[in-house]
């Protein structure tokens, strides 16, 4: 009854959709009114082979190579994958393995290069006239640009972008949300790009061949809203608007995004373009227009570089391969000391271990925060009194506490019997969890095992197949081996009484 | 140790905040008890409390757990919601008995906070019930100020009952206790006097029975005073609207129903409202997060599951009262409620 209402008062346009759980979150966004700024030139760039989801890059240049900005450096393997291009000219000065932010702490072949500050750049051509273009160009444009989601989960951005009449797009939805705390690269970029952001979005629209465009921001930045609507007047196209959202975590995670906008789920195991609908970060699509419209690839990014006990908080135009030390020097932050570095927004970022590791691809938000503010760290885990807060903010509406349990008590079965997969570790449910339990660690820790477990079967099911392939094989062969020689006998005996003829005539 | 996982932010709620939460919820109930039952519900209350909270610290201790958890706020919540549910009457070594039993069988025997079957309080109550069933149903009568023999408002009277039982008053309780409603009814039953006839006999009204001033457990008589809390509960997130509205939903309208095709078996459902640990079963009994299930749906058949056997209990049973039984119950199935009532998962069985 309760589902007809709302269904009832979604129809009669009484109500947005929404999303189910999430939480109100501090927003702490110390740096929505400080302009963008230009990082300066760390005096060594580290460039990772792998910024991206998918396959690792193979590097195209030797150690002591010239290379110039926006030049390839490196060739993308496989489908899914993105190049990656020199953030600045200057000399490669090495190529070996270098710690990147990860969970594993492990490391990744990266090239470093030293600029020169001269900054000569190489552009591919720009194309003004995109609109007379083929889509499977401009695709190949946004391949070659070393393109990916820019909101964080760098999936590389051409493979989205692709008309498909089985899958048609019907919805484009820019992801203006940015729900995490402290961020603002996106409102900032809101604020000063909204031209080329509407332009970008005109161009995907153009390759997707998209009915509709809608532009999703929360309440919480009306005057991003009101830029984007002028900038949507100024350009002058149909069939965009602009969706202002109450403000909810995790409401910029796109299957949620998607929800809230269109009132419909992606299927599970399923991509959004399967129900028409296809999500682009803001900054993305800036990306896209830069790629397309001046021919530039993607050497850097904004960075909300924030948090409390940072000096000079502020949004930093960043080129890839800067090492976070550097840019939180530049920011006042000398020795961090006691000071705890998040890479990303404070729900779903890192903690950086090393302060080497460069800026990516990935790259937000880069927050400092003093253990104190941190609550994580001074409470140790107590047992689940199963008051089901977690549940209730899940935006995927798992029973996080039960499936915890099975995490941890190692039942993987279970805890896939419980949907681990579909946990898009937003951590609502640890962050309203009264016995400060780690939930999302857990799951994180119980997708890891399970990944290893299917590996490993894969591995034995590959290693049956071979084996039984080979037992056939030679199965065959035996069986081949015995019916030719039968057949041999058997020309033997059908030839048989000739030769015996001949041979009794022979012996006779 | 510290996470390195994220979220790296949380929202400050705790175990004892939440603890903290129900107690400060239950004040209202408390005030009522030690208002209409004097010095003796003081002398309970207290007692209780401080037993759990000592029985709770013994146990962690041998179990060589930290004795800094006995102070998280549960032990002492578990104290005072069982001393609200006994009669102002009993002596202290059956309230200590009681709360020795709630934080050791009802609790820790399992594994202590967040792994117990049974709500704490309940499991120790039914123990209570089952062991001293004389005790356990005598009733004082509320506000019996300057009455003979036994004077509430009295402090020395009241510690000297409450230390040597009804001894040291010289004569018998009689003239100070009454029966409870719902048992009235049913004593009345059995003799073949209907529930209208009862009722009218018991000079039964619904507005004391709002207010407190009918007979029964110390902190169930009035619902007034336990709405205000649970309300508190429902306005601070501790505690959902599935259990309380599902409970007291199921009862009413099973009341409702039977009343209309027979009332002179079958109760009026305002009357089971009113009687009995209904109201505090519904929302400070039932809600206990750790015996009962996560999930919305789940609370949802858990409250239905409480209304039938409390409504059961009471109109058919040989217990005039069945909230707690029911409760406790119902706490046996929880399990199995969480395994079936589980949410659908976004994106799964969606409307496409």
């Amino acid at each position: 009854m309760p589902a007809l209402l709302k269904q009832l008062s979604r129809k009669l346009g009484m109500m947005p959709f929404g999303f189910h759980g999430g939480v109100e979150l501090d927003q702490r966004k110390l740096t929505g009114a400080m302009a963008i700024e230009d990082c300066s030139l760390s005096p060594v760039l580290i460039l990772p082979m792998k910024q991206h989801i998918g396959e690792a890059c193979t590097p195209l240049v030797h150690v002591g190579d010239y290379v110039k900005r926006g030049q390839k450096i490196a060739r993308a393997e496989g489908y899914v994958a993105a190049p990656v291009h020199a953030s600045a000219s200057g000399k490669v000065v090495k190529i070996e393995e270098h710690r990147i932010a990860h969970p594993s702490g492990m490391g990744l072949p990266c090239i470093f290069i030293e600029p020169d500050g001269d900054n000569t750049s190489e552009t591919l051509e720009p194309w003004p006239d995109w609109a007379e273009r083929d889509p499977g160009e401009l695709r190949e444009r946004i391949r070659m640009c070393g393109l990916v989601g820019l909101g964080g989960a760098v999936f590389p951005t051409f493979i989205k972008l692709v008309r498909d009449r089985r899958n048609a797009v019907e919805t484009v939805i820019l992801n203006g949300i940015e729900c995490e705390p402290y961020l603002t690269t996106d409102h900032r970029m809101m604020l000063e790009h909204a031209d080329e952001i509407v332009a970008g979005l005109a161009i995907i629209r153009h390759m997707v061949a998209a009915r509709e465009v809608v532009i999703a921001v929360e309440d919480n930045k009306p005057d991003a809203v009101e830029m984007m609507r002028k900038a949507v007047v100024a350009a002058n196209i149909d069939d965009v608007r602009v969706a202002v959202l109450p403000t909810r975590y995790p409401q910029g995670s796109e299957k949620q995004l998607i929800q809230a906008v269109t009132g419909r789920e992606v299927p599970a195991g399923k991509l959004p373009v399967h129900i028409g609908v296809l999500c682009q970060n803001v900054a993305t699509v800036q990306a896209v227009y830069h790629a397309v419209c001046h021919g530039r690839a993607l050497t850097e990014r904004v960075v909300t570089v924030s948090g409390e006990a940072l000096p000079r908080p502020g949004n930093l135009r960043i080129r890839f391969g800067t090492p976070v030390r550097f840019v939180l020097a530049e920011r006042g932050l000398e020795d961090p000391g006691n000071v705890q570095i998040i890479h990303g927004g404070p729900m779903m970022g890192e903690r950086l271990r090393n302060l080497e590791v460069p800026v990516v691809k990935a790259t937000n938000g880069l927050l400092a925060i003093d253990e104190q503010q941190m609550s994580s760290m001074q409470t140790s885990e107590q047992p689940c009194i199963r008051c089901g807060h977690c549940s209730e903010v899940c935006p995927v509406m798992l029973v996080p506490n039960l499936l915890a349990d099975h995490c941890r008590n190692d039942e993987f079965a279970r805890a896939e019997d419980y949907q681990l997969f579909d946990c898009i570790e937003c951590g609502c449910c640890s962050y309203v969890c009264p016995s400060t339990i780690p939930l999302v660690h857990y799951f994180r820790y119980g997708k890891g095992q399970l990944a290893q477990i299917r590996r490993s079967e894969a591995f034995a099911e590959e290693s049956r197949l071979r084996s039984e392939a080979r037992e056939k094989r030679l199965e065959r062969e035996k069986q081949a081996k015995a019916a030719r020689r039968s057949r041999v006998r058997e020309t033997h005996v059908s030839d048989g009484p000739e030769h015996v003829d001949a041979a009794g005539k022979e012996t006779s | 140790m510290p996470m390195i996982s994220s979220p790296h932010i949380h929202n400050g709620d705790s175990i004892r905040l939440t603890m903290l939460t129900v107690v400060l919820a239950l004040l209202p109930a408390t005030a009522a008890a030690v208002y209409l039952f004097g010095w003796l519900a003081f002398l309970s209350i207290s007692t209780a409390v401080f037993s759990c909270v000592l029985t709770e610290a013994l146990c962690l201790h041998w179990m060589g757990r930290s004795t800094h958890a006995a102070l998280d706020g549960s032990a002492a919540l578990t104290g005072l919601l069982l001393a609200l549910t006994l009669p102002a009457s009993l002596p202290w070594w059956m309230v200590v008995l009681g709360s020795v039993f709630a934080i050791v069988l009802g609790k820790q025997v399992y594994g202590g906070l967040g792994y117990n079957l049974f709500n704490p309080a309940l499991a120790a109550r039914v123990i209570l019930l089952i062991s001293f069933p004389l005790n356990m149903t005598t009733w004082l009568v509320p506000m019996s100020a300057a009455a003979v023999p036994l004077d509430l408002y009295d402090f020395q009277l009241c510690l000297a009952f409450f230390l040597h039982g009804p001894e040291v008053l010289g004569q018998t309780l009689d003239a100070v206790t009454m029966a409870s409603p719902l048992g009235h009814v049913k004593t009345e039953w059995t003799r073949g006097v209907g529930v209208q006839e009862a009722l009218a006999s018991y000079h039964y009204s619904y507005l004391n029975a709002f207010l407190g001033s009918e007979a029964g457990s110390m902190g169930e008589t009035s619902a007034l005073a336990l709405l205000i809390g649970g309300i508190y509960l429902l306005a601070r997130h501790t505690i959902t609207w599935h259990i309380p509205f599902s409970y007291l939903a199921t009862v009413l309208l099973l009341a409702a129903v039977f009343n209309a095709l027979d009332p002179s078996h079958f109760a009026p459902p305002m009357f089971h409202l009113l009687a009995g640990g209904l109201i505090l079963c519904a929302f400070f009994m039932a809600t206990d997060p750790v015996s009962s299930p996560v999930t919305p749906a789940g609370q949802l058949v858990f409250g239905v599951g409480c209304g039938v056997l409390t409504w059961c209990i009471r109109s058919f049973g040989g217990y005039p009262e069945g909230a707690m039984f029911a409760v406790v119950l119902m706490n046996c199935a929880v399990p199995l409620i969480d395994h079936y009532c589980r949410p659908r998962v976004y994106g799964h069985g969606a409307d496409e």
